[in-house]
C-alpha cells in the first residue's frame, strides 16, 4: 500500500513531520516498508533556452544556449549538446547540471564533450526524471514557468511517498482514509476524512440487472451520461503516478484513486459497449475473457463475472475485461460499485493467477457500508471531471449484517498486557477507530465498524488499544522463578539424541541436516515409495517423498563432496525417517556412512601408516559407539547377517534386541544400490533406530553397584581354533565366555587367518581369554582345568580343534 | 718416586683412557680382579715385616682406593656419555605431523549446536522442550490455529501436501512449529512452559528460502502471564542467545492467527561491517521473531477456558538466529552437506553449550 503525503494529509489534519508519521505508523502495526523523500528531484532547475544552434559536427545535435537563472553559472549561460528534436530556442525545459544523478538513466552527470564541443549538462525528458515514460523529447513547460527555480517545486514533485506494509488483516488500511483514522487514533492529529454527500440522480439506469451469483454479496449500479473522457487532470495523474500507477483516462482513473483513498475498488463500463443487460453470474465451463491487462483468460467455471448478452466483461472483484473498458471515445458510463464474498476472489485470483488492487481489497474484506457512498464519490468525481448528468442508483441485495458487539471488561487490557492504562484512554481509542464505546459498569460496550471485519472479540480490542497507545509503554516484567533447582528438562529420547551426536561427532564423523524429502528412487531403495508418504506437490521431481531412511541423503552428499574433490568424508545425521504418514511413523534414528579411506583414525596416506578402505567394522564400530552412548543393553543384544537389501548381503549385519526388534544395522552396501545412487565406493553405513532401545527402569537411587576389587592378579591364556571357515567368531567367543563365567572375565580375538596351508575350507581364530580368580591365585591345575574346559567348550560349539 | 707411584700414574692414565666400559672393567680386573696386580701386591702385605707394613699398608690401600675411585670416576664419565651417545640416537623429528585425533576432526551442525545453546537457556527459565511429527492434519497444522478455510493466511504458508486420503483429508508437512502448542495443550493442564524447536516445511526456494527450515516455538499458559511477561522472556532469551551484555529491541503491532494481539520484534544491530552483525550498538533494525498472546480459539481448541487461561507464544527461525549469531551467508548451504561448510561452521563433540561455561567459546 502506497500514498503521498500530501495525500494523507487529505484525511489527516497533522504538525507531524514525515519522520514522525513513519515511526508511528510501524510502531502502530502499519509497518514502514520505504519511504521515498523524492530528494533526487531537488537539483533539477528550470531553465530556457536561448538559441539553439546546429552543431558543427553531428546532424541531429543541437548546441543550446541554456539561462538557468541567476544561482547557476553566476546567471551566465550555460554550453549544453542536446539531441532531441523539440530543443529550440524559447523553449523552457528541466537542467541537470554536471554532478546531477538522473535517476532515468541511473548516472550521475559529468561535463561531457560530444562531438568535440562541450557540453555542460543535460536537458532533461520525462522518461529520464522518471516521470513517465515520455522520451520523444525534453520536457516543454509552459513559457511562464519560473526559470532558475527547483523544478520539483514547480511539479509539486517533492511529495514523499510512504510504502506500508499491511498484515493479512486491517482492511481498512487499504485506504489513505484508513492510515489516516488509524494516526488520529494514536494521537498524531485529527481525522478529516469529508463526508459523501448522497446523489439520488434522474433518470433509470438503463440496463438490466440480474445478480444470480452467491459471490455477490451487493451490487450497486449507475449510469453517468454525456460524459467527456480524456485525461484526468495533473494532480489526479501525480497522485497516481507517485504510487506507481499508470493514468489511463479519467474515469478509470477515478476508479483507481478511490481505490486507494477510501480502500473501495470500482469498475466502469462503457456503457456504449454493453449488449443488453448485466448479469452477475457465475462463469460456465469453457468460458474466456480478453481482460484490461490485454491477456485472455480461461475462467474457471464457477467463478463469480459480470456478463451481458454477448459474453463476459469482467472478471468479478479482480479484473475487468478489454472489450467494455472506457476509453477516450466514451459518452455513457456505466459505474459499478460491488461486493463480494472474500474467498471467492481469493480462489479465483489464486486461480488465475491475476493480482490486482482490488482483488488485495476484496479479498481481505470491504467496507460494505461504503458500497453506495463509494458510488457515490465516484459519481461525484466523474460529474466534475467529464461532466454528464448521473442516473438514478440501482441496488441489489446487501443482506444487513447486524453490527458485532463486544462487551470489554475494564480490567481485560491490564490481564493480557499486564499494564494499567487509564479507562478514559481506552475510550478515547475505540472512540475514534469507530467502535462507538459507551460504559457498561465496569466494561466498554462496543460497537465494531463495518470496516474492521477483522475484529471479533476482546482480544482484537485489547490489541486496538495496545497498539494505539503505544507497545513500547508496556514494560518488560520477569516471569515469576520456579521456586527450587530445575530438574532434568529434556526427555530420554531427546537426550539420546544429543549423546548420539556427540558420540558420532567425537568419532570424527560431521554432522550434517540434509532435507526430509528425497527422490522416488531413492526411497524405493531404501525400503521406501509408501504413496502417502510422497508430496503432491514437491519442488522438484528430486525431492518429492519422505524418507525412509537416513542413508540415501547421506549418500547422496557423500557424492556431492566426492564430486568436489573431497573424496574421504564420514558423515552422519540424527533426524527422523518416516515410516507412515502418523505421528508414530515417524521415528528417530542416527545414521551415518564413511566413504573412501574416512575410518576413526583418520582418512589418507601418512608417514605413519595409510588409512585403509572403510569397510563393514568401520560401520559397525559406529553403531556400537551409538548404542553405547545412549545406554544400550550390551549384554542383551543379538548379531545376525545380513542386513536390509540396499546392504552388501555378506558384508552386513543388524543388531536384534529379542527376535523381531531390529536395533541398528550396519555394513557396507549393495552394489546395485551404489549403482542406482551413482556413487562410487569404499562405502559403509550403519543406521541406529535409537526409539526401539529401550528405555531404563526407574531406579529409586543412583547408588552404583559395590565394587569388589579382586588382590590377585588376572591370567592370560591365548588359545589358538582351527574352525570351518563358515563359523562365525561370535559364537567361539560366546563358547569361550560360557566355559567358566566364574573365572572367565574377558574374551578377545587377536588372529583371524586362513590360508592353503590350513585347508581352503578352514580359518584359525586365536582368542586371549582373561581368567580372574576371586579368591586366591590360580594353581597350575586349575588352571589347566579350566583351559580345557574352554578349548572343551568351544569344541562343542563349533566343531572347532585346538592347533598344534 | 717409587714404583707404587709410577704404577698408579700408569693405571690412572689407563683408566682416563679406557673409552668403553669394557675396556674400563678390563683394568679393574687385571688390577683389582683377584690376580690383579694391585690385589696381588696387597697379598704381598702379610709377608712383609710390621715396619714394612706400615709404610706399605697405607700406601698401597691408598693406591686400591684412589684408583677404585677412578675407575668409578670413569665409569659414570662413560655412562653419562653412552646416555648421550643414545639420546643422539634416538633423536626424531619433532615437526613430523601426528594425526589429528577423531574428536578434533568431528563436527555438529550449527542448527543441532544452537538447538543446544536455546534449550540451555530455556530451561533456566523453567521450560521443557516439546515435540511433534514432522506430517501434520490440516487441523494442526492450520484449524486449531485459528486459521479459518480459505483465509489469504493459510495461503501464505506455501503448504505442502500430501494425496488426499480415502475420507478426502489431506495431510500437510508442518509449516509452522505451532501445532505442538495445540497437541502440548491437549496432553498436559497448565501451567505450561515449553519451547519446541524442530522442522517446517514451504514450497519455496531461492537465497533465503529452502522447502525445509527449523523454528523454534515458544508457549507459556498459565493464568497471570502478560505481553509484560512476554517482553521479558525475548528480551532475556536475545540478551543470553546472541552473549551481549544489553539488546534493544522494538516491538511492533503484527497479525498472526494464533495470536491476538500480535507482534513482531526487531533487534537494534550494527549491520555496517559486511558479513557481521553486532547486536546492542548500531541503527539498524532486523526483524527476528513475530510473537503474541495465545488467540482465545487456540486456547479453546486445546481445550482450555480463555477467560481463566492466557498465555504467550512465539516463534522465530533457527536457522535464521544462526546465521546472525555466526555470520553465515546462505541459508541453503545448512543443507547441503559441504565438507568445508561444515568444517568451518560447525562445532567440536566437545563444545557443549552451557549457561555455567557460556553458550559458545571465545
Amino acid at each position: 500500500m502506497k500514498f503521498t503525503l500530501s495525500w494523507l494529509k487529505d484525511h489527516l489534519d497533522t504538525e507531524a513531520s514525515l519522520g514522525e508519521i513513519c515511526e508511528k505508523l510501524t510502531m502502530i502495526g502499519l509497518e514502514v516498508e520505504s519511504v521515498d523523500d523524492r530528494a533526487v528531484f531537488e537539483p533539477f532547475r528550470i531553465a530556457r533556452v536561448l538559441s539553439a544552434a546546429q552543431h558543427p559536427d553531428a546532424d541531429r545535435l543541437k548546441l543550446l544556449s541554456v539561462d538557468a537563472g541567476p544561482e547557476v553559472n553566476g546567471g551566465k549561460p550555460l554550453q549544453i549538446v542536446c539531441g532531441a528534436p523539440n530543443a529550440r530556442e524559447g523553449l523552457v525545459g528541466v537542467l541537470a547540471l554536471p554532478g546531477t544523478y538522473v535517476p532515468g538513466i541511473d548516472t550521475t552527470l559529468a561535463v561531457g564533450k560530444i562531438r568535440g564541443v562541450e557540453s555542460f549538462g543535460m536537458m532533461c525528458s520525462e522518461r529520464e526524471l522518471e516521470l513517465s515514460d515520455e522520451h520523444n523529447g525534453i520536457i516543454d513547460l509552459p513559457a511562464d514557468a519560473p526559470v532558475g527555480k527547483r523544478f520539483a517545486d514547480y511539479a509539486g514533485l517533492i511529495d514523499p511517498v510512504i510504502e506500508i506494509n499491511l498484515t493479512p488483516n486491517h482492511p481498512d488500511a487499504t485506504g489513505v482514509s484508513g492510515v489516516a483514522r488509524d494516526l488520529a487514533a494514536a494521537g498524531l492529529g485529527a481525522l478529516k476524512t469529508p463526508a459523501v454527500p448522497r446523489i439520488e440522480g434522474e433518470g433509470d439506469v438503463g440496463v438490466a440487472l440480474e445478480v444470480t451469483s452467491a459471490t455477490c454479496l451487493g451490487f450497486a449500479l449507475r449510469r453517468v451520461s454525456g460524459v467527456k473522457n480524456g485525461p484526468s487532470p495533473e494532480w489526479l495523474q501525480k497522485r497516481l503516478k507517485a504510487i506507481g500507477l499508470r493514468p489511463i483516462n479519467a474515469l478509470v482513473d477515478v476508479t483507481n484513486y478511490i481505490t486507494f483513498d477510501r480502500g473501495r475498488p470500482l469498475h466502469v463500463f462503457d456503457a456504449g459497449k454493453v449488449a443488453g443487460g448485466l448479469r452477475v453470474r457465475d462463469a460456465a465451463e469453457g468460458e474466456t475473457i480478453l481482460a484490461l491487462d490485454q491477456r485472455e483468460y480461461a475462467l474457471p467455471a464457477g467463478a463469480c463475472v459480470i456478463a451481458d448478452d454477448e459474453g463476459v466483461e469482467s472478471i468479478a472483484g479482480i479484473m475487468g475485461g478489454e472489450h467494455s473498458g472506457c476509453d477516450e471515445t466514451t459518452t455513457e458510463v456505466l459505474v459499478e460499485s460491488a461486493l463480494w464474498e472474500p474467498l471467492d476472489i481469493a480462489r479465483t485470483g489464486r486461480t488465475l493467477g491475476i493480482v490486482t488492487d482490488a482483488r488485495y481489497r476484496f479479498e481481505r474484506g470491504v467496507d460494505p457500508a461504503f458500497m453506495e457512498p463509494g458510488l457515490d464519490l465516484a459519481t461525484r468525481m466523474i460529474l466534475d471531471l467529464c461532466g454528464g448528468t448521473a442516473s438514478k442508483r440501482v441496488v441489489e441485495g446487501v443482506a444487513a449484517v447486524p453490527p458485532k458487539e463486544i462487551r470489554l471488561p475494564l480490567a481485560e487490557f491490564e490481564r493480557l498486557t499486564g499494564l494499567s492504562i487509564d479507562p478514559a484512554e481506552q475510550e478515547r481509542i475505540l472512540g475514534v477507530l469507530g467502535f462507538a464505546p459507551r460504559w457498561e459498569g465496569d466494561a466498554l460496550h462496543c460497537t465494531v465498524p463495518s470496516w474492521r471485519p477483522d475484529v471479533d472479540g476482546k482480544a482484537d480490542l485489547v490489541e486496538e488499544v495496545m497498539r494505539l497507545h503505544g507497545v513500547d509503554e508496556i514494560r518488560p516484567v520477569p516471569l515469576p522463578a520456579h521456586s527450587s533447582v530445575n530438574g532434568r528438562i529434556l526427555t530420554t529420547p531427546q537426550i539420546r539424541d544429543r549423546a548420539a551426536r556427540r558420540a558420532l561427532a567425537a568419532r570424527g564423523m560431521v554432522e550434517c541436516v540434509s532435507y526430509s524429502f528425497v527422490s522416488q528412487i531413492e526411497a524405493q531403495t531404501f525400503g521406501g515409495g509408501d504413496p502417502a508418504l510422497k508430496l503432491a506437490n514437491p519442488i522438484s521431481a528430486d525431492l518429492s517423498d519422505m524418507r525412509p531412511s537416513l542413508l540415501p541423503g547421506l549418500i547422496a552428499a557423500a557424492r556431492r563432496n566426492a564430486a568436489r574433490g573431497y573424496g574421504d568424508t564420514a558423515l552422519f545425521e540424527v533426524a527422523g525417517i518416516y515410516q507412515s504418514d502418523m505421528p508414530e511413523g515417524q521415528r528417530r534414528v542416527a545414521g551415518g556412512i564413511r566413504r573412501g579411506t574416512a575410518g576413526e583414525a583418520g582418512p589418507g596416506r601418512f608417514w605413519s601408516g595409510n588409512a585403509a578402505a572403510v569397510s563393514l567394522y568401520d560401520a559397525k564400530a559406529d553403531a556400537f559407539a551409538v548404542l553405547e552412548a545412549v545406554g544400550f543393553p550390551a549384554d542383551r543384544l543379538t548379531i545376525e547377517a545380513p542386513a536390509s537389501d540396499w546392504y552388501h548381503p555378506g558384508r552386513s549385519g543388524r543388531v536384534k534386541l529379542g527376535p523381531k526388534v531390529v536395533i541398528a544395522e550396519f555394513g557396507e552396501f549393495h552394489p546395485k544400490v551404489l549403482k542406482t545412487l551413482d556413487v562410487a565406493g569404499p562405502l559403509c553405513g550403519f543406521e541406529v533406530f535409537l526409539d526401539r532401545v529401550p528405555e531404563p527402569k526407574k531406579k529409586p537411587t543412583r547408588t552404583k553397584p559395590v565394587l569388589a576389587l579382586s588382590p590377585f592378579q588376572p591370567v592370560r591364556r591365548d588359545f589358538a581354533f582351527l574352525v570351518d571357515a563358515s563359523v562365525e567368531a561370535g559364537r567361539i567367543l560366546r563358547a569361550a565366555e560360557g566355559a567358566d563365567k566364574a573365572l572367565v572375565r574377558e574374551v578377545r580375538v587377536f588372529d583371524v587367518f586362513s590360508g592353503e596351508a590350513l585347508g581352503g575350507d578352514k580359518k584359525s581364530v586365536a582368542i586371549e581369554v582373561t581368567l580372574a580368580p576371586g579368591e586366591r591365585t590360580l594353581t597350575e591345575e586349575e588352571l589347566e582345568a579350566v583351559s580345557a574346559k574352554i578349548v572343551a567348550g568351544v569344541g562343542k560349539a563349533t566343531g572347532a580343534t585346538l592347533r598344534g | 718416586m717409587n714404583d707404587t707411584e709410577a704404577l698408579e700414574g700408569e693405571l690412572l692414565a689407563a683408566i682416563d683412557a679406557a673409552g668403553n666400559e669394557a675396556a674400563l672393567e678390563a683394568i679393574r680386573i687385571a688390577e683389582l680382579g683377584k690376580k690383579g696386580r694391585i690385589s696381588e701386591m696387597m697379598k704381598g702385605l702379610g709377608k712383609m715385616s710390621p715396619e714394612e707394613r706400615k709404610e706399605a699398608g697405607p700406601r698401597l690401600n691408598g693406591l686400591r682406593d684412589r684408583v677404585q675411585e677412578a675407575i668409578a670416576a670413569k665409569r659414570d664419565v662413560l655412562a653419562e656419555a653412552a646416555i648421550a651417545a643414545r639420546l643422539r640416537a634416538e633423536r626424531l623429528d619433532v615437526t613430523l605431523p601426528v594425526r589429528q585425533g577423531a574428536a578434533a576432526r568431528g563436527r555438529i551442525h550449527p542448527i543441532s549446536q544452537v538447538i543446544d545453546e536455546i534449550t540451555a537457556i530455556f530451561a533456566d527459565m523453567g521450560f521443557s522442550i516439546a515435540e511433534g511429527p514432522d506430517i501434520e492434519t490440516d487441523y494442526y497444522n492450520f484449524t486449531a490455529l485459528n486459521f479459518p478455510e480459505g483465509h489469504p493466511a493459510r495461503e501464505m504458508h506455501d503448504t505442502f501436501f500430501f494425496a488426499p486420503d480415502a475420507a478426502g483429508e489431506r495431510k500437510v508437512l508442518r509449516t509452522h512449529t505451532s501445532p505442538v502448542q495445540i497437541r502440548t495443550m491437549e496432553a498436559q493442564e497448565p501451567p505450561i512452559r515449553i519451547v519446541i524447536p524442530g522442522k517446517t516445511y514451504r514450497q519455496d526456494s531461492d537465497a533465503t528460502h529452502t522447502p525445509m527450515f527449523h523454528q523454534v516455538e515458544g508457549l507459556v499458559v498459565d493464568k497471570t502471564s502478560t505481553i509484560a511477561n512476554m517482553k521479558w522472556v525475548l528480551e532475556e532469551f536475545c540478551k543470553a542467545f546472541f552473549e551481549v551484555p544489553q539488546v534493544k529491541m522494538r516491538f511492533r503491532p503484527s497479525f498472526f492467527p494464533f495470536t491476538e494481539p500480535s507482534l513482531e520484534v526487531d533487534i537494534q544491530c550494527d549491520r555496517s561491517k559486511p558479513g557481521e552483525v553486532r547486536f546492542g550498538e548500531g541503527s539498524d533494525w532486523m526483524e527476528i521473531l513475530g510473537c503474541g498472546m495465545v488467540h482465545p480459539n487456540v486456547l479453546r481448541a486445546g481445550g482450555l477456558d480463555p477467560d481463566v487461561y492466557q498465555g504467550f507464544a512465539w516463534g522465530m527461525g533457527i536457522d535464521r538466529i544462526a546465521m546472525l549469531k555466526y555470520g553465515m551467508a546462505d541459508l541453503r548451504a545448512f543443507f547441503d552437506a559441504d565438507i568445508r561448510w561444515l568444517e568451518h561452521y560447525g562445532f567440536r563433540p566437545l563444545d557443549m553449550p552451557t549457561l555455567f561455561g557460556g553458550l559458545s567459546q571465545g
